[in-house]
C-alpha cells in the first residue's frame, strides 16, 4: 500500500462508526480523530478504512513493553491503551544519559515503522501528559521542572474519566494550571477525590508506583516478609534463597537466565531494582547470587524491606551437556563468570581485534570479551608504539624535504635532537571512508633522541605536493 | 650455648616460620625470564606466579609508561592462558602488545573510571584463578591494597603485574613507598642497539630490580621483548646517558 494514500481506522460504539486513528496523509487532507466514518468518506474519495482491533493493539503494546523491559529498565508497564511507562532511574546512564536514551528509543521505533513520542519527567503523570500533548518527538523535563512544564497543558491529559473532563470544561477549566489553582475542598465535593489525586500524582506530591509488566512466561519468584528486614546479611540470605528457587524453576523448563531483576519493595511503598546481566545463559545459583549480592550495598533498606521479587526477564534455552573428562586435552578456562562480575559493576570490558586498515587509529576495533576467537593478528611488521595518542600533537620540526626524518623537534616545550631515525612509512588516506582523504598522505618516522626515547612522528603530506596534506608535523605515539 | 644447639634452635625456628607462612608444602611456581643472569638473581629462579610484581618507567616513562607496559606484556606473553588488563586511560596501542608476543585473543581489557575500579577489577581477576596474569595500570598502590592483591594472587597462583604510571614526573617519588609486591622493577629506555646502517635497532632498556623479597637488587641492560615475549641481556654500554636525575630516588 502506498504511504501517501490516506488511511484511517474505524471504531464502532453502538451504531456509530467513527475515526479512531488517522495517518499523516489522512490528517493532511483534513480528517480528524472523532469524525464520523461517513463524513470522512465524504471528504475524500478512495479512502482506505480499516476496522479497529483493540485486542490485537493491546497485545502488540504488551509485546513492545516486554521488549522495553528486556532492553531498558526493570520496571516497565503498559500505560493506558496507547503507551508504555518506564522507570528509568539509574538506567539512563547505560544509554548515555536521558536525552540519548529516549532519542535512541524513538529512532529504534522509527526503524521498525512505528512513530513514537517520548518524554522523561519526574513523575509518571507528567511524562504521560507531555509525551501525548507536545509536538516534539522527545522531551526531557529537568528535575524539579514538572510544575513549569505542565501548567499550560489541557486537562484531558490528567487521566480523568471523560465525563469529569467534560464537566470541568463546562466550568471553564481548560488547563492544568487553572485546575490546580482551584480550591481543593469544593473541587472534591463536586467531582470526588479523583481530580485532586491525579493532580497530586502529576506534581509528585503522592507516590505512584509502577507495577512492572509480568507475563506468564516470565519466570519469577518472590518472598514476603512478616517483619520488614534491613540488615545486609539478612537480605543476602533471602536473595540466595530466592536464587535457589529461581534456578530450580528454570531447570524444570530447561532455561538459563541472561538477565534477571531483583525488585525490592520497601515498607514506604517505594521500589528499588538491581539488574544482573550475564554473557551466557546461566543456571548456577552460586554465580547468579554472587552477581546480586555483589551489589547489596547499593540497596537502601530505609525503614525496612517487606518483599523481594526475583524475575528472570531474559532467558535462553540452556541444555545440559555432557563434558568429556580428558586426561590429555588442555582444559580451556571459561572466563565468563569474572566477565559477568566485572561488567555488572559497570566496567567496560572488551577485546581489541585487528581491522584491515593502515591508518593506525582505525586498525583497532573493540569487540565483546566473549566474542569467538579468530586467531587474527595485525599483519604489520613495522614496530608500533606502545602508547598511541588519541589526538596527535603538533610538533615544531627542522627537517629536510621531501623525505628526510626530522633533525630536531620540539614537543611540549622540550627541544630534542634526533640521533637515529627510521622511515618514512607512507600511509595513504582511505578514500572509501571519507572523500577528503582521496589525496591524503601521512609519512611516519620512528625517531630516537639523545636520551634513547623513541617517538612516532608523522608529517601530513608527502613533502612535495600540498594537495596531500598541510606539511605540518605531529607526534602520534611513544615507543617502549 | 654450644654451636650444635644453636643451629638446631635456628632450624626449629625456620621450620616454625615455614609452617606459619604455609607456602612451604608446595613449591611456588615461577615464570623464568629464560635469561640465566636475571633468573639467578630472583629467588626460585624467576618471577613467582602467585604474587604481585610492580613495574614503573624511568624519566618520562613515569608518565607514559610505554616501556613498563611492554615489559609487563612480555612477561604476560610467556605465561599460558588469558590475561586481564585493567586500565583507566585507554591509550595502549594493541598492535605493539601483539608485537611483544601477547596475541590479541588472549587479552581482555577492563576499563574503569578510577584507580579504585582498577584495584577492584584486579582483585576479582586474581581471585578468579582462570587467568594466567592480571595486569593493572595504577597511579597509587597503597600498602593495604597491594596486600589484598597479594593475598588474592597467592590463593590462586595467578601472577599480578602492576604498571605504575603517574600523572606528573614529580609524583614518581611515590615509588619509594613500601608495598607488598614481591619484586619491583624500573624500566627506562636506553639508546637502541646500533645498526650497521641508518635506522633504529632493537629497543634497549635498563631494567633495575629495585626490590626483591629474599634477594638482592640488581640492574640489567636488556633488549625489548621479541615476538615471543622474550627479553635478552645485552652488554653494558659505555655511552649510557646520564639518568642520575631520577635514579637518585632509589628506594629499597
Amino acid at each position: 500500500m502506498p504511504a501517501d494514500q490516506p488511511l484511517v481506522v474505524i471504531s464502532r460504539s453502538g451504531t456509530k462508526r467513527w475515526v479512531s486513528a488517522a495517518d499523516t496523509a489522512a490528517r493532511k487532507v483534513g480528517l480528524r480523530i472523532g469524525m464520523s466514518a461517513s463524513k470522512a468518506q465524504a471528504v475524500i474519495a478512495g479512502l482506505t478504512m480499516m476496522d479497529a482491533d483493540p485486542v490485537a493493539d493491546a497485545a502488540a503494546l504488551e509485546r513492545l513493553a516486554l521488549w522495553a523491559l528486556r532492553q531498558y529498565s526493570p520496571v516497565v508497564a503498559v500505560d493506558g491503551t496507547d503507551g508504555i511507562v518506564m522507570d528509568t532511574e539509574g538506567a539512563d546512564h547505560l544509554r548515555g544519559g536521558e536525552e540519548m536514551m529516549i532519542t535512541g528509543l524513538v529512532n529504534m521505533l522509527r526503524g521498525r515503522g512505528l512513530t513514537g513520542r517520548a518524554a522523561v519527567a519526574d513523575t509518571w503523570g507528567a511524562a504521560h501528559a507531555i509525551a501525548r500533548l507536545t509536538t516534539a518527538e522527545t522531551t526531557v523535563v529537568p528535575i524539579g521542572g514538572v510544575a513549569n512544564a505542565v501548567v499550560g497543558l489541557p486537562i484531558h491529559c490528567l487521566r480523568l474519566p471523560p465525563d469529569t473532563v467534560q464537566r470541568l470544561h463546562v466550568l471553564g477549566v481548560e488547563t492544568v494550571g487553572e485546575l490546580s489553582a482551584m480550591p481543593r475542598a469544593p473541587l472534591t465535593l463536586r467531582f470526588g477525590p479523583e481530580p485532586g489525586r491525579r493532580l497530586d500524582q502529576l506534581f509528585g506530591r503522592v507516590a505512584e508506583p509502577i507495577e512492572p509488566l509480568r507475563t506468564p512466561d516470565l519466570v519469577g519468584v518472590s518472598k514476603n516478609f512478616q517483619e520488614p528486614i534491613g540488615a545486609a546479611e539478612t537480605i543476602e540470605k533471602y536473595v540466595r534463597r530466592l536464587v535457589g528457587q529461581l534456578t530450580a524453576e528454570l531447570e524444570q523448563r530447561g532455561l538459563g537466565v541472561r538477565r534477571s531483576d531483583l525488585v525490592i519493595h520497601r515498607v514506604d511503598n517505594t521500589r528499588q531494582c538491581l539488574r544482573a546481566g550475564l554473557a551466557k545463559p546461566v543456571r548456577d545459583p552460586a554465580r547468579l547470587s554472587k552477581l546480586l549480592c555483589d551489589r547489596i550495598e547499593k540497596i537502601d533498606p530505609g525503614f525496612g524491606i517487606e518483599r523481594l521479587d526475583l524475575v528472570a526477564v531474559m532467558t535462553e534455552v540452556l541444555e545440559e551437556r555432557q563434558v568429556a573428562s580428558s586426561l590429555i586435552e588442555e582444559d580451556v578456562v571459561d572466563i565468563t563468570p569474572v566477565i559477568d562480575v566485572l561488567a555488572n559493576r559497570g566496567q567496560r570490558l572488551y577485546r581489541l581485534s585487528p581491522v584491515a586498515s593502515d591508518v593506525p587509529e582505525r586498525s583497532v576495533m573493540r569487540i565483546a570479551p566473549t566474542a569467538p576467537e579468530t586467531g587474527a593478528d595485525w599483519a604489520v611488521k613495522w614496530p608500533r608504539p606502545s602508547r598511541l595518542f588519541a589526538h596527535p600533537e603538533r610538533i615544531e620540526v627542522t627537517a629536510l624535504l621531501p623525505d628526510q626524518p626530522p633533525a630536531v623537534f620540539t614537543w611540549r616545550g622540550k627541544r630534542r635532537r634526533v640521533k637515529r631515525a627510521d622511515g618514512p612509512e607512507r600511509i595513504f588516506g582511505e578514500w572509501w571512508q571519507r572523500p577528503r582523504e582521496m589525496q591524503a598522505v601521512r609519512d611516519y618516522f620512528v625517531v630516537e633522541d639523545e636520551q634513547g626515547e623513541r617517538y612516532w612522528v608523522y608529517r601530513a603530506g608527502d613533502g612535495v605536493d600540498l594537495e596531500t596534506g598541510s606539511h605540518l608535523w605531529f607526534i602520534h605515539g611513544v615507543f617502549g | 650455648m654450644s654451636h650444635a644447639r644453636t643451629s638446631r634452635l635456628i632450624d626449629d625456628l625456620r621450620e616454625r616460620i615455614a609452617h606459619l607462612e604455609g607456602g612451604s608444602t608446595r613449591k611456588a611456581a615461577v615464570l623464568p625470564f629464560g635469561v640465566p643472569d636475571i633468573d639467578d638473581r630472583l629467588p626460585g629462579g624467576g618471577l613467582v606466579c602467585g604474587a604481585i610484581h610492580e613495574v614503573a618507567g624511568g624519566g618520562s616513562g613515569t608518565v607514559d609508561g610505554a616501556a613498563a607496559a611492554l615489559f609487563a606484556a612480555g612477561i604476560a606473553a610467556r605465561s599460558k592462558g588469558k590475561v586481564l588488563w585493567c586500565l583507566t586511560r585507554p591509550d595502549l596501542f594493541a598492535p605493539s602488545v601483539s608485537q611483544a608476543g601477547l596475541h590479541p585473543d588472549r587479552v581482555v581489557y577492563c576499563e574503569g573510571d578510577k584507580d579504585e575500579d582498577v584495584l577492584a577489577s584486579m582483585e576479582e581477576g586474581l581471585s578468579f584463578g582462570g587467568f594466567a596474569a592480571v595486569v593493572g595500570e595504577l597511579v597509587r598502590l597503597p600498602m593495604t591494597a597491594s596486600r589484598r592483591l597479594h593475598l588474592a594472587a597467592e590463593k590462586t597462583g595467578t601472577m599480578g603485574l602492576v604498571v605504575r604510571r603517574w600523572r606528573r614526573q614529580t609524583e614518581a617519588s611515590d615509588y619509594g613507598n613500601p608495598t607488598a609486591s614481591t619484586t619491583r622493577w624500573r624500566v627506562s629506555v636506553l639508546p637502541s642497539e646500533p645498526l650497521p646502517v641508518a635506522g633504529v635497532g632493537r629497543a634497549r632498556w635498563l631494567a633495575e630490580l629495585m626490590r626483591v623479597k629474599a634477594g638482592e637488587c640488581a640492574e640489567f641492560e636488556i633488549g625489548a621483548p621479541d615476538a615471543k615475549g622474550r627479553i635478552c641481556l645485552l652488554p653494558v654500554s659505555a655511552d649510557r646517558p646520564d639518568t642520575s636525575s631520577w635514579r637518585g630516588s632509589r628506594a629499597s
